[in-house]
């Protein structure tokens, strides 16, 4: 009896722990009304930056995409600047140029120097796009979601083919809290459920006994209802939606000492706190994965 | 009520078993706050029910709070063993037991009160007192252990000690418990200038910034060497519960005194100019210690497996296995040593190698998720040894006692071995597919840990139902102390 018994939890532990994720599992589309070629204004002034408040000003004006860049935006940027030679295929990448960063050789820095860079990987499953050697096109139902396995030189890459650059993380910073208050979450001082897409929102994306915890179309949270799912209208003060949650987003700092570059926002696979406005997270410009993506700022 | 009472706050026995159940009750209620338990909702539940007042900016103020509450009461109980365990003046065991206690419960209640219930400044000054108080108990207790004193020579030459008697054992116990109070300051210095300069912080989020304030490197150094303090700490209790002596003891010894100081040097070393090469002096003074703790485990697994084969002419394999298994209250608290090496310190230093190769490849959030993993292990596995060394306190004989040890050596290592894949995952698996296996992991981690309160609730409510008969088992245990029980 006790034979059966451990035997039994052991045979359900390794059946939930080992059961295969189809990465194509079909996924449900939603128009949010949300223009992702949309730019939200933010004006010059002071706010209140970080966890403890230190008062902080930006003096100048600046946009900001209203959304994350959708995978449909992206593959458009993929085709054109193969077509111009901007980015090539080298392997199971396409590659972009970059200038390179100031070495300063502190613990820990790695050389970042002129050359050609991951811009994204071809042969990653996760990916929400095709490419067939030549042209790049949507996988059905990705378009209004958030372009990921993305890398910094890609996201850098995009805003600059567009005569766009990332924000820093300071502008990034005031576009999701805007400047009135301390707020912790663009929308507010507490986070619900349907406030965002993190990890266990229970979103209609979300399964958590298979593939876990997927992105949801940008702008999802803007208080409409999905079928049975209604949202909270999350948007930042200046308008901007998935400032928390959904994905992670690339900034454009490059930091003495440090090769390392910084994202915001929390994503779809961190839990609530992650998504507070003044945490960060980073990794090499080289990285990509499921869960991160960027949005780009534009001078008025 | 009043033999009870003085049961419960005068005893050794009484003092742990209150200090047990308040780090159980504390960690079952908050416990509940975060990671799957929130996930399932049980945290909304636990905030609206209790009324707390929780704001989004504090919530590392109120971690590094709730972390140091259980620290404390883990400090406490560690301080009690050794009071009991070793000769002191009567007058400094009753100071170093008075101040704690009330130290300690004034760190855990108004320190929990004033992190979860708003901030009512009173209850922080009342848990800054109940700190300052722990401070006090340990000058207290440096100075009780003082091991010049020629009362405290040890006679025996079964044991370390010097030709004139000096006791190394004592010296060990001494060094500890005095680089543990100099430790201290390393968070109290900064914490004092907190509103001053100084801002919360979690040491893992700010790892890889290449340049940190020296009141950050102070609080990093201090929270790795008191973890570290009170792992060498239980080792020498454990010893000397188990009377660890002969030529082991006398090689073990003097290799603690070594790695503690120079462990110690290494960590203070980090706030300092010599940051550089703090690590290099950190892996120096860490591997002394590690080899006396082996030396223990050796010579105790041997002397299980002796006694356990005594009546066996030639034993064979399996009955040596046999015998050194047979008692999980002894046999466990080194073999969850054994077993921190595989969840933590080879994990450490297989990431130490392999930092800018692997780990620094991938985002820092995945790095923290190695750290935070690494110290709630280290620190649970000192739970778990604290847990089984109380369940031989407790007298259990029989089939009890094999119940109570095994299933706290199983159901933790099943917890903490969840644990060290969950860390390690991106090793071997993508975020793409990863849920199947984070949802087994996270089953193994919850059924562990669950399973483990539960097994402590039922002592604890067996505890209390033995405190209402007139001659239960607390009556035996008012005079008791742990020195009359160190095995033979």
């Amino acid at each position: 009896m006790k034979r059966t018994l451990w035997t039994s939890i052991l045979i359900i532990l390794l059946s939930v722990s080992c059961a295969p994720v189809d990465l194509n599992t079909p996924v449900q589309t939603y128009a949010t009304g949300v223009d992702p070629g949309a730019w939200a204004f933010i004006p010059a002034g002071s706010f209140l930056e970080g966890q403890f408040d230190h008062p902080a000003s930006i003096d100048y004006d600046y946009e900001m995409m209203v959304s994350d860049v959708t995978v449909s935006l992206f593959v458009r940027f993929l085709n054109a600047a193969l077509a111009d030679n901007t980015l090539k295929v080298q392997g199971n990448q396409i590659v972009g140029f970059y200038p390179g960063d100031v070495f300063h050789g502190v613990k820990h820095e790695i050389r970042i120097d002129r050359g050609d860079y991951i811009i994204i990987p071809t042969d990653d499953a996760a990916s929400r796009f095709l490419f067939d050697g030549a042209a790049f096109t949507v996988k059905p139902g990705w378009e209004n979601h958030p372009m990921t396995n993305v890398s910094w030189f890609g996201a850098w890459t995009y805003c600059g083919y567009y005569g766009f650059r990332l924000p820093t993380e300071l502008e990034w910073e005031k576009a999701a809290r805007g400047s009135a208050d301390d707020r912790p979450f663009p929308w507010g001082d507490e986070i619900a459920r349907n406030n965002a897409n993190f990890y266990a929102s229970r979103d209609p994306f979300e399964n958590m006994n298979s593939f876990g915890s997927r992105t949801t179309p940008v702008g999802f949270f803007n208080g409409n209802t999905y079928g049975s799912y209604a949202t909270l209208d999350s948007a930042s003060p200046y308008g901007l939606y998935d400032m928390a949650g959904n994905v992670w987003q690339w900034t454009g700092d490059v930091y003495e000492g440090q090769h390392y570059r910084y994202m915001r926002g929390g994503s779809k696979d961190t839990y609530d706190m992650d998504l507070r406005v003044w945490v960060r997270n980073n990794a090499t410009p080289t990285y990509y994965s499921p869960g991160v993506g960027f949005r780009c700022l534009r001078n008025p | 009520m009043a033999k009870r009472l003085s049961y419960l706050f005068h005893s050794t026995k009484g003092l742990i078993l209150v200090a047990i159940a308040m780090i159980g009750l504390e960690t079952a209620i908050f416990g509940m706050l975060s990671g799957p338990m929130a996930e399932m909702g049980v945290r909304d539940f636990v905030i609206r029910v209790l009324k707390m007042n929780l704001v989004q900016a504090e919530r590392e103020g109120r971690i590094i709070i709730l972390y140091h509450s259980i620290a404390m009461a883990v400090v406490a109980i560690e301080t009690y063993m050794i009071t009991s365990l070793l000769k002191m003046k009567e007058f400094y065991k009753l100071a170093v037991r008075v101040l704690i206690t009330v130290g300690y419960m004034l760190t855990m209640i108004f320190g929990m009160g004033f992190a979860y219930w708003g901030h009512n400044w009173a209850l922080h000054g009342l848990y800054i007192t109940g700190l300052s108080l722990i401070f006090f108990a340990g000058v207290f207790l440096v100075i009780a252990l003082w091991p010049w004193n020629k009362e405290y020579y040890q006679p025996d030459i079964a044991y370390a000690r010097t030709k004139k008697g000096l006791d190394i054992e004592r010296v060990a116990f001494f060094a500890t418990a005095l680089t543990t109070v100099i430790s201290a300051l390393f968070g109290a210095i900064p914490g004092s200038f907190y509103g001053n300069g100084f801002e919360t912080f979690m040491a893992q989020d700010i790892i890889r910034l290449p340049e940190k304030t020296v009141m950050e490197y102070s609080v990093i150094g201090h929270l790795h060497i008191m973890l570290a303090l009170i792992a060498i700490m239980i080792t020498l209790i454990i010893g000397r519960w188990l009377n660890f002596k002969g030529i082991l003891h006398k090689i073990a010894m003097p290799l603690m005194i070594l790695g503690t100081i120079v462990l110690n040097l290494g960590v203070w070393g980090v706030a300092t100019p010599l940051e550089p090469i703090a690590h290099m002096i950190i892996y120096v003074g860490a591997t002394p210690s590690m080899l006396a703790a082996l030396l223990l485990l050796i010579w105790e697994w041997g002397r299980l497996i002796r006694e356990g084969t005594a009546h066996i002419r030639k034993p064979n394999l399996g009955q040596k296995i046999s015998a050194l298994v047979r008692d999980p209250l002894r046999f466990g608290p080194l073999w969850q040593m054994l077993f921190m090496n595989f969840t933590t310190s080879f994990i450490g230093i297989f990431m130490a190698v392999k930092l800018d190769e692997i780990f620094r490849v991938w985002p820092a959030h995945e790095e923290r998720i190695e750290l935070t993993g690494h110290w709630h292990v280290l620190s649970a596995i000192i739970a778990t040894i604290i847990l089984l060394y109380y369940g031989d306190m407790l007298g259990l004989k029989g089939k009890i006692r094999k119940w109570y040890g095994w299933s706290i050596i199983i159901l933790s290592d099943i917890a903490f071995g969840a644990v060290t894949i969950f860390e390690m995952k991106r090793l071997f698996i993508t975020e793409a597919v990863q849920q199947p296996l984070v949802n087994g992991l996270m089953y193994a981690i919850d059924f562990g840990l669950g399973m483990l309160l539960l097994l402590l609730a039922i002592v604890m409510i067996w505890r209390l139902v033995d405190l209402f008969k007139k001659e239960g088992r607390w009556t035996k245990e008012v005079d008791h102390e742990l020195s009359e029980e160190v095995t033979i």
